[in-house]
């Protein structure tokens, strides 16, 4: 900063010069500092960005040029117009409703499985050794971090194609996720009633439903609905890896080039995610009001 | 559900049903009839459920499926482990993550500019009371694009990528950047619509521009947040970013249709081990990057 030769301003600088953080007489700080975190943050941020588009070798030209944008364009002009015959569009709805159904039957056996697997995970009172603990921790660690798609791809083998290894999948991710989530519920409920009744001598399969489960069941369905909204998202694509569903029907019709029904496809598909997205957030905020 | 009372109650408020002794329990649950009606009930309902996804567990015991389940389980041991493999599965893995970065660079680069046009504490006419019909109007249509951008999942657009891309890595950077692209500005969105408004549209009163105001007064205020939530969906795109390969996005998904597909039960089990691990590792260096960040 130069200091101006208005009287004024000059003296407006020199009272303030010595509070300032910052004296215009020093150099600015410099850009890299070796003792600032947030400066090697950005640093390997930085670094990663760049070898991340240097080493994916991306193929900008046959995006970015006249030639794609054409191709693009034909591609969705071959979208209309979308395939509305009654018999295809039956077609659609029994996809739509097979989907439907993978991802609540999932749930439901995601939602069974996952409190199994919950109680073995959680540490239920202070006298409780649970030497299950870790190892079902560990168990439903490997469940979640395996994608539905992953899950769908192993089950084809042994459940071949079709709807049943969709809802398997789903079942088994989810109940990855739920059972974690359960473990964590029934370890943070006040622990009265459950010692009410252990000192009383309540067997510990009665404490569970007497005194655990009704602590936690308000939680657990909401969380159970939460996965279900997710679920329907996730069913609709798992079937192109052919398990069943809207995704089966695209992948199929997507691969002979019938580009009007896959039309009909996404448009279903947009339709139902649009449709859980707006009853989840009306049934959000009635229960929140 | 009764428990049994305690018995020492002589300070009880008048009002609440005799004490009973809990020798008087009684031996089984009162609610029982009406919990096995649900119980019932609910079978009943999940019978269309169980038609409808050709559910028939019995079919895995089948000998044939059985016998081809339990040798590929069997392949899985030993791991396949040879030098050019585990180079392969290290390129494929800095693949992956590559994906998912780039991905996200180019969703920031969509979503930015996206969620400043969106945000509504960013109005100069909604200072004075309401916000003028046009800015409204396309305050409303950016958001739809938003949601229309995020409510398209990702394998979507990958599957429609390559076509027109081809096979290879763009079309899962394209498909990762327009899909979170989406959820990235609608989500900005709301978090800038969150909170203390009060020192932006001080600024703005005193005719600071918009500009100006984001970056004097509202990033300072949500910077946390939104840099928390990016690195989030970095680590949701790491796992998507596996997920594109089978439909020919390249990186670990890609390795891992082809052994499965080849029924070569080392290799699926090799790559599955690295993936968790993958994920495991991304999940440790989001919290930690998130807790930093707090």
């Amino acid at each position: 900063m130069k200091p101006t030769t208005t009287p004024d301003t000059v003296s407006v600088a020199q009272a303030f010069s010595t509070e300032a953080a910052n004296p215009p007489w020093k150099l600015p700080p410099p850009l890299f500092n070796a003792r600032c975190r947030a400066c090697w943050f950005t640093a390997a941020l930085l670094v990663l960005v760049v070898a991340s588009f240097v080493s994916l070798e991306l193929d900008w030209a046959a995006f970015a040029s006249m030639e794609a944008a054409r191709s693009m364009g034909r591609f969705v002009a071959e979208f209309f117009p979308p395939d509305l015959s009654p018999v295809f569009v039956n077609k659609v709805a029994w996809a739509a409703w097979e989907t439907l159904a993978m991802s609540a039957l999932g749930t439901v056996i995601a939602a069974v499985l996952g409190l199994a697997l919950a109680v073995p995970a959680s540490r239920m009172s202070a006298q409780d050794s649970a030497w299950l603990r870790s190892p079902t921790r560990w168990l439903l660690n490997a469940l979640r971090a395996i994608p539905e798609l992953v899950w769908a791809a192993l089950l084809l083998i042994s459940a071949g194609l079709g709807p049943m290894a969709g809802t398997l999948a789903l079942a088994l991710h989810t109940s990855g996720v739920l059972g974690r989530l359960f473990a964590e519920a029934m370890e943070n409920i006040p622990t009265g009633p459950g010692d009410a009744l252990r000192t009383q001598g309540v067997g510990s399969l009665r404490v569970f439903f007497y005194a655990t489960l009704p602590q936690v069941l308000p939680q657990l369905m909401s969380y159970t609905l939460y996965r279900w909204e997710n679920n329907i998202r996730a069913a609709a694509v798992l079937g192109v890896v052919g398990a069943g569903g809207l995704g089966q029907l695209l992948s199929f019709h997507m691969g002979l080039f019938h580009m009007n029904k896959t039309a009909t496809i996404l448009a279903a598909m947009l339709l139902m995610v649009a449709c859980v997205d707006a009853l989840s957030f009306a049934a959000r905020r009635w229960l929140t009001r | 559900m009764s428990v049994a009372a305690p018995h020492s109650s002589a300070d009880r408020p008048s009002g609440l049903p005799p004490v009973r002794p809990h020798t008087q329990a009684p031996a089984r649950d009162p609610a029982f009839a009406g919990r096995v009606f649900w119980l019932g009930l609910a079978l009943v309902l999940l019978w269309p459920l169980c038609v409808a996804t050709e559910f028939r567990l019995w079919v895995l015991w089948e000998p044939e499926n059985r016998k081809v389940t339990a040798n590929f389980l069997r392949s899985f041991w030993p791991l396949v482990h040879n030098p050019e493999f585990l180079e392969m599965v290290v390129r494929e893995t800095w693949r992956t993550v590559a994906m998912a970065t780039a991905g996200v660079t180019l969703a920031l680069v969509l979503a930015v500019p996206l969620s400043l046009l969106a945000t509504r504490v960013l109005s100069l006419s909604a200072l004075s009371g309401r916000m003028d019909r046009w800015p409204a109007v396309m305050r409303w249509c950016v958001r739809a694009t938003l949601i229309v951008l995020r409510s398209i999942p990702e394998l979507i657009w990958a599957l429609v990528f390559v076509r027109v891309v081809g096979l290879g890595p763009t079309a899962g950077v394209l498909a990762i950047a327009l899909t979170y692209g989406g959820m990235l500005g609608k989500v900005y969105a709301e978090i800038l619509e969150s909170g203390e408004s009060h020192a932006t549209q001080t600024l703005m009163r005193n005719g600071s521009g918009r500009l100006q105001a984001f970056v004097y007064a509202l990033l300072p205020s949500h910077a946390a947040e939104l840099a928390s939530y990016t690195v989030y969906r970095w680590e949701c795109a790491i796992r998507s970013s596996v997920v594109l390969g089978f439909v020919g996005a390249g990186g670990l998904g890609q390795q891992l249709d082809n052994s499965m597909k080849m029924f070569n039960g080392g290799e699926v089990a090799t790559l599955l081990l690295v993936f968790i691990a993958l994920v495991a590792l991304a999940d440790r260096v989001s919290a930690w990057l998130r807790k930093a960040l707090a």
